[in-house]
């Protein structure tokens, strides 16, 4: 919008400029009774690729939504792209990319006539170039006549994906985008994902995948609608103050049955011939696992928690308010 | 292998279905709901020999005559004597913007020819476009009128109620003098077909893409509902025109039904009803969780439209309050409106009075609709 020049200073005081692509404080929202999003603050840096990590019903497909102005917060506030969450929901469609955790073009359409309705709907110009360039980026030129229906999970996601960043968006918001999905496709998918970071695109992630939280430059965690834990993969692990000890050789399965319960233990999982064992206070570890170290023919050693065990060890902290 | 019929696992099915149909309340309540509509309508709306038809009266000799032939009419049930016409022309536009049903002319003159034996002319003109509506009245007609004259001609003038009949009744079924029924359905068949096919059409197109997650993704680019609704609609528009196209010829060529009116202003107001329709259909894809029930939905607009508008029973053998929910239809201004113009050859302000409401309706439901469709998931 033009101001004409010598008429009054607009009423509306231009978006504050911050660096941050989203930075919001204290988000509530609540359906019925469900308080599902309880007070969380996210701030991500532009450019960065920000994982959003947390158990199934955690809250996340809820938080991206207020985010890209779908669903308008009970509370809080904050800017996406510099933009008012409230108040310009219609701006920020405009330059955000929102990837839903379920597959949502039309699958009786053709992959381009998908991505030309949606070049449309954003009043793309030189809409041919623009799809043929997003076919061609993500591998879909020879395919693109064929129903979005009749694809496999992997090309669904990049057709989901080509169609995303069609409008060329500042912030790219993906729910669960890779849920499903071959490993090799993944990684691809990935790869993608850093490239356009590269180009200078916010990308907010949510995702299952260890290996896809350790590929994020920061990430947060979210269980039953609360914020538990944020900051980069080492810093996250670093600050849960969780010691890990490495259990081999031996009988695991009675090990493993002896220390669960255990007090101290906060944790005891399998991992193929190895057994995890995890609590806050490594001497009180160390004093549980004695018996086995000593008497039976286990090798126990020190190791560093993985993002897993840490995240385990959140999803059991936090209190359910479903139950 | 199958192995031998199990009636656990017949059981089982059973249990299940049994559990989705209750979880599924709109399915449950419609399943209750439509028998109920159905006793209602069928039981109590629809009287196939309807009576207080409307009537304009022209009496031009005022005489004891006329009195009683006017009073045994109405006595009779069959006519409503609510309009007094002053002449011919009236007439005309009363018939032909269907506000009476008959028009009754008594000539000047009529007490004296009678009372000379001349057997004068009692004039009766019938909307005909429903034979339906019409035939019970004008059978019972020559009896009344014949009953009435017997009653006064007495003394030296019991001798005219011998045969002929002491006067000459004359009817005029207008519009339709055959009383073809097909004059009558073909037309509003149209109303029907584009009931039908516009409000489902628009429910299920717009659950659809509630139903396939793709609603969502919709709701996340920047494009406002009212472009979304009309965008839906307007293709159905011309679906409705190919249909009306076929319709329209099949009565002509098929059926022989006149096409009076212009078949122009006929296209005009099909924009106001189809959109109606259209918009219907939208305000239940709004409400309806799933395709199915966007299909009862329909089913249950469709089932009082059809009933209660005038197309299957003569709107008027209805009792008031069907009158009244028959007068919110779309459907019901449409059929007057269409007869009117193909077989009355009326123009537009003899069909102002049934255009009004519809585009009344239009524009409530239009209303609802936006305010149903939300922009955002809340």
């Amino acid at each position: 919008m033009t101001v004409p020049s010598g008429s009054a200073a607009p009423t509306i005081a231009p978006p504050a400029i911050t660096p941050a692509a989203i930075d919001v404080r204290g988000l509530v929202k609540r359906f019925g009774d469900k308080l599902v999003v309880n007070n969380v603050s996210i701030r991500v840096d532009t450019g960065a690729i920000y994982g959003f990590l947390g158990p199934n019903g955690s809250g996340k497909t809820t938080t991206i939504r207020l985010l890209c102005g779908l669903l308008t917060p009970d509370a809080g506030e904050g800017t996406c792209l510099g933009l008012n969450i409230r108040t310009h929901s219609a701006l920020i469609k405009r330059q955000v990319g929102y990837m839903t955790q379920k597959f949502s073009f039309w699958e009786d359409l053709s992959i381009a006539e998908n991505l030309d309705f949606v070049a449309r709907m954003y009043g793309l110009t030189q809409r041919r170039r623009r799809v043929d360039d997003a076919l061609e980026r993500l591998g879909l030129a020879n395919r693109r006549r064929q129903l979005a229906g009749e694809l496999s999970g992997g090309w669904k996601q990049r057709l989901a994906l080509a169609a995303c960043i069609l409008h060329e968006p500042k912030l790219l918001l993906l729910d669960e985008p890779t849920a499903g999905v071959d490993p090799k496709a993944r990684r691809e998918f990935w790869d993608e994902i850093h490239r356009l970071a590269a180009d200078g695109l916010t990308v907010l992630v949510s995702t299952h995948y260890m290996d896809e939280a350790e590929r994020c430059h920061e990430i947060a965690y979210i269980a039953y609608g609360t914020l538990m834990t944020h900051g980069p993969v080492e810093r996250v692990i670093a600050g849960s103050g969780l010691h890990t000890r490495i259990v081999s050789g031996g009988d695991l399965a009675r090990v493993e049955a002896a220390l669960a319960g255990h007090a101290g233990v906060e944790m005891v999982a399998v991992f193929g011939s190895r057994l995890h064992v995890s609590g806050l206070d490594g001497a009180v570890l160390d004093a549980a696992l004695a018996p086995w170290a000593d008497g039976g023919n286990c090798r126990v050693t020190a190791a560093d928690p993985t993002l897993e065990d840490v995240f385990i060890h959140l999803m059991n902290r936090s209190t359910d308010n479903f139950q | 292998m199958m192995g031998s019929f199990s009636f656990g696992r017949l059981l089982a099915v059973m249990v299940k279905e049994l559990i989705q149909m209750r979880r599924d309340r709109l399915t449950f309540a419609m399943m209750v709901g439509v028998p109920i509509l159905q006793l209602i309508l069928f039981g109590f709306a629809i009287n196939a020999d309807p009576k207080r038809l409307p009537t304009a009266l022209l009496v031009a000799d005022p005489s004891p005559f006329s009195r009683s032939l006017t009073a045994a009419m109405g006595n009779s049930g069959y006519f409503d004597l609510r309009h007094s016409a002053t002449d011919p022309t009236e007439i005309d536009r009363l018939l032909a913007t269907g506000r009476v049903q008959f028009a009754i002319t008594i000539p000047v003159g009529f007490s004296r020819d009678l009372q000379r034996g001349e057997r004068p002319t009692m004039l009766v003109e019938a909307d005909a476009t429903d034979p339906a509506a019409t035939s019970n009245a004008l059978a019972a007609l020559a009896v009344i009128a014949r009953q009435a004259l017997n009653a006064d001609l007495v003394g030296p003038l019991a001798g005219l109620r011998a045969d002929p009949d002491p006067i000459d009744l004359r009817i005029h079924r207008r519009y339709n003098p055959d009383g073809i029924t097909q004059y009558n359905v073909v037309p509003g068949l149209m109303g029907v077909v584009l009931s039908m096919t516009m409000v489902m059409m628009t429910a299920l197109a717009v659950t659809r893409e509630r139903e396939r997650g793709t609603m969502e993704n919709l709701l996340a680019m920047p494009v406002r509902p009212f472009e979304v609704m009309l965008g839906k609609i307007v293709p159905f528009i011309g679906v409705g025109y190919i249909q009306v196209v076929l319709i329209v010829a099949a009565a002509r060529l098929l059926f022989g039904v006149p096409i009076v009116g212009s078949l122009w202003l006929l296209s005009a107001v099909l924009v106001v009803f189809i959109a109606a329709n259209l918009a219907v259909g939208f305000t239940f894809s709004t409400l309806a969780k799933n395709q199915l029930q966007a299909m009862q939905m329909s089913f249950f607009f469709f089932l009082p439209s059809v009933l209660l508008s005038g197309f299957m029973f003569p709107f008027r053998g209805m009792p008031g309050w069907a009158q009244t929910v028959g007068e919110v239809l779309p459907l019901t201004h449409f059929l007057r409106i269409v007869r009117g113009i193909l077989l009355k050859g009326n123009g537009l302000a003899e069909i102002a009075g049934e255009l009004v409401p519809l585009v009344a309706f239009l524009a409530v439901v239009t209303a609802l609709a936006l305010k149903r469709y939300r922009q955002t998931l809340d």
